[in-house]
């Protein structure tokens, strides 16, 4: 026997102009178990909620239904007055006689009758009803932040500088990630190296940080609060506690391999840090490339090491980590234009991918900054190629966002740094951030031609040899246009990094159409994500520029600190058990969960459910084929009970 | 007297039961002859349920879920996807008239797509009349 009250909502005229109010609180006294019954005005007020609580305690009340507006309007509310009348917030029930009953009819019968098999339905459910507590954990207070570009950075930082410890875990040698590769950044044409490096230095510097260069995750256990992260550290061969920075064996080195931060455009050392300013300053060993690796014979690094930091012996190491919440910041790469042959990139020389360019301006990259073709000559004429395999059915669907932007930004360089005659191909402007229409006026003013119209195919010029032919059609004027340039840049699609998949699945995080991390709602929770206590920032998410990259950082850090704030964390109470003596044992419960959550105890047989995983969707409930899951809140006795009341009426 | 059905709904509570909200939010009138069972996810829902609701003489049901791929759960509904189509086809091949269970994706946002399916569906059951095959008197 339960004691059951029912209170009816009018919501104003909202629900009473289409629902005979009274009439259903007292058919709602008619019902079995029913004790009280009362219709008011506006429930969700302080004077209904008050009544609710004085009844409770009157009645003796151990099952509440509020029959007022949605359980996505008002649930919390009403479990809210339950938890402070002393009865467990789960022993309520909501029935939507608004926005699924009055709103939708004119017709006062019809709105009536359907509300009574409602309320019939959650009378029946109500009374198999059990009260769930929550369970409490322990919250760890460190965070990890994956991937050391601009997004990592500005996370990694905020957190350490409320005094949390954080782990910055960086796959490269090196962090700074794409923007330590830039000279200049739009639209205000600061330099890159002077507003990035000194952050750089902050985080090495910084008490609350372990910086964890050449490291990846290989494993991720637990959950939020309480993540187990082992972390590979990649042989560096050499031992960088000893070493000082001199850089002498890097002078040494004959060993060569092509530069991945000058985007291969010159070689670098076997031993080698990626640019000068890395953070930190110390050099690895690239076994692939490296002489002694290969032919067994050289050590010269090793010769000419004071420190004696050189280790060839040298094996990948692991540790594990543990913290309360995850920031990936894992950005993106570029999409590899070798796949859109029309446009001759690989095939001629003079043909450039943006990042390369983004180098040659670098007066720290292969050419000082200044701006010569391969062959050491200064371009006459340059191109710049908007949208390639991006906005492209064929090739990424999505807009990468930046490209028109740092185009503008490099036909300003390019007419800063050489004579040239600067053209833009593209298929709009889109320059819809703060101060970017003003920096593409600007540019306009700067002699630059634009173009409307996206090239078809880029070709060696017949009469001369060494110039390339830009075609297209220009969409303004109508005409096909054949032009002669000395370089043509392809601002390429940015797209996920190749290994974004790995960290999806290591994560368990969703991915979207293009391969970008899916956040947990695309407005209102952009930087969380399915998986309880991880976040996203930065491209890892979608393209975006430095300042949305950073208010991206700055806000997952907030997001992260609200977990690691807390010293404990109430896990979600509508999860589901195992009743051990049915388990056939048959793991599907296993296979089919999103989440990880059930497990298989060999010991004992059974499958049984890390509840900390659990979300509750009842997947696992339904594909049990022996009904030994118990899926609360959602059990099959209570949603056949509301069934039954529902076909009654 | 019309016959009037009772049709029982069953829908996630992300995608189609916030839909079905939405469409009163936005007034679209539609018949009361459906009543909707909120799970959280169209994966709870068990064949047996199905069976159920027309042995408690339910003329027609519709299960409602997320879009494929857009479940909350993230793969949640694919296994609904499949699990229901074969309680569909053991529904038709115990003697079920095909039209009296039917499963829809409809997201939050499409309060039009919810009212329009239960209008149609509605109509349909109304034409197949009362279900007599599973109902226990
Ligand atoms: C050519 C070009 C020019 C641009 N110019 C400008 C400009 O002038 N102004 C502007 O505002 N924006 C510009 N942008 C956009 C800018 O590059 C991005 O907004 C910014 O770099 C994004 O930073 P991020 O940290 O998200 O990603 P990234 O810079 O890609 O950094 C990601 C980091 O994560 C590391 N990482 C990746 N995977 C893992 C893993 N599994 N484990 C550990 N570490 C990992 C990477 O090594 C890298 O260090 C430009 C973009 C391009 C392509
Ligand atoms: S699905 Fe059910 S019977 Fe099979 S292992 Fe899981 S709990 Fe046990
Ligand atoms: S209810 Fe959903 S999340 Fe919980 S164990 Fe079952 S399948 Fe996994
Ligand atoms: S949550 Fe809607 S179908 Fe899974």
């Amino acid at each position: 026997m339960s004691r059951i009250g029912v209170f009816v909502c009018h919501c104003g005229l909202n629900i009473a102009k289409t629902v005979r109010v009274s009439e259903l609180a007292q058919f709602a006294s008619t019902l079995p178990d029913v004790v009280v019954a009362k219709d008011y005005k506006f429930m969700c007020s302080t004077p209904g909620q008050e009544m609710i609580a004085n009844d409770i305690r009157e009645h003796r009340l151990d099952r509440v239904i509020v029959t007022a507006c949605s359980p996505l309007m008002h649930e919390q509310t009403f479990r809210k007055v339950l938890a402070a009348s002393g009865l467990n917030q789960y022993l309520l029930t909501i029935v939507n006689i608004r926005e699924q009953v009055s709103w939708v009819t004119h017709d006062l019968d019809e709105g009536t009758a359907k509300a009574k098999a409602l309320l019939n339905g959650a009378v029946s459910r109500s009374r198999l009803l059990m009260p769930l507590t929550s369970r409490v954990i322990d919250v760890n207070p460190d965070v990890m932040v994956l991937g050391g570009g601009i997004a990592g950075i500005q996370a990694a930082l905020e957190l350490a500088n409320t005094g949390r410890k954080v782990y910055l875990v960086e796959k490269n040698s090196t962090i700074g990630g794409h923007m330590a590769q830039f000279d200049k950044t739009f639209p205000t044409l600061d330099c890159s190296a002077c507003i990035l490096t000194p952050k750089m230095d902050s985080v090495l510097q910084h008490k609350n940080i372990q910086l964890m260069t050449s490291c990846e995750v290989s494993e991720v256990k637990g959950f939020v609060g309480n993540f187990d992260i082992t972390i590979r550290q990649k042989a560096r061969y050499v031992d960088h506690n000893k070493c000082n920075a001199c850089l002498a064996c890097t002078e040494k080195c004959p060993g060569k391999s092509v530069s991945e931060w000058d985007e291969g455009l010159v070689k670098r050392k076997a031993i080698y840090i990626p640019f000068p300013q890395a953070v930190p300053q110390k050099p690895v060993i690239d076994r692939e490339a490296c002489t002694f690796f290969k032919k067994g014979k050289c050590r010269l690094c090793e010769k000419v090491c004071e420190q004696k930091a050189i280790d060839f012996g040298e094996q990948d190491t692991f540790s594990t980590v543990k913290v309360g919440a995850v920031i990936v910041a894992t950005g993106y790469d570029l999409m590899d234009t070798r796949d859109l042959i029309q446009y001759g990139y690989g095939k001629y020389p003079g043909v450039y991918n943006a990042l390369e360019v983004e180098r040659l301006f670098n007066s720290a990259g292969p050419t000082s900054g200044k701006v010569t073709l391969r062959d050491g000559s200064e371009p006459k004429a340059i191109a710049i190629l908007h949208c390639i395999g991006s906005r492209d059915k064929n090739s990424h669907e999505h807009c990468s966002r930046v490209c028109c932007m740092y185009s503008l930004k490099f036909a300003h360089l390019f007419k800063e740094k050489t004579s040239a005659d600067v053209y833009q191909f593209y298929i709009d402007i889109r320059a819809a951030g703060k101060g970017y229409e003003e920096f593409y006026n600007r540019i306009i003013e700067e002699d630059v031609k634009f173009i409307r119209g996206k090239v078809a195919r880029v070709a060696k010029s017949v009469d001369e040899p060494d110039r390339l032919i830009v075609e297209a059609e220009d969409t303004i004027t109508g005409k096909f246009i054949k032009l002669p340039v000395d370089m043509v840049v392809l601002s390429p699609a940015m797209i996920p990094r190749s290994n974004a998949k790995d960290v999806a699945r290591l994560f368990n995080l969703s991915t979207d159409k293009q391969g970008f991390f899916m956040e947990r709602h695309p407005k209102l929770a952009p930087l969380s994500t399915m998986s309880e206590g991880v976040f996203i920032a930065g491209v890892c998410q979608s393209p975006k520029d430095i300042p949305d990259t950073v208010a991206q950082a700055n806000g997952a850090a907030a997001e992260a600190l609200t977990i690691v704030v807390k010293d404990k964390l109430e896990l979600e109470a509508t999860t589901v058990m195992v009743n051990p003596a049915s388990c056939c044992a048959c793991q599907n419960c296993v296979r089919v969960c999103p989440y990880g959550a059930p497990f298989f105890n060999e010991p004992k047989g059974v499958s049984e459910i890390n509840e900390a995983l659990c979300k509750g969707c009842g997947l696992c409930a339904s594909v049990c084929p022996s009904s030994a899951i118990i899926a609360r809140h959602f059990t099959n006795e209570q949603v056949l009970a509301e069934m039954e009341g529902l076909m009654e009426f | 007297m019309s016959f009037e059905p009772k049709i029982l709904g069953i829908a996630c509570n992300w995608c189609t039961y916030t839909g079905a909200d939405l469409a009163g939010t936005t007034r679209l009138q539609y018949p009361q002859n459906i009543r909707v069972v909120r799970v959280m996810c169209s994966s709870r829902i068990n064949p047996s349920f199905i069976f159920r609701a027309f042995q408690l003489g339910a003329d027609g049901v519709l299960v409602g879920g997320c879009h494929p791929g857009d479940c909350h759960y993230n793969t949640g509904n694919l296994y609904a996807r499949r699990r229901l189509a074969v309680t569909k086809k053991i529904l038709e091949f115990a003697g079920l008239e095909p039209g009296r269970f039917r499963v829809e994706w409809i997201s939050a946002s499409e309060g039009n797509k919810f009212a329009q399916v239960v209008t149609e569906f509605t109509g349909q059951i109304k034409a197949l009349g009362p279900q007599t095959k599973f109902k226990i008197s």
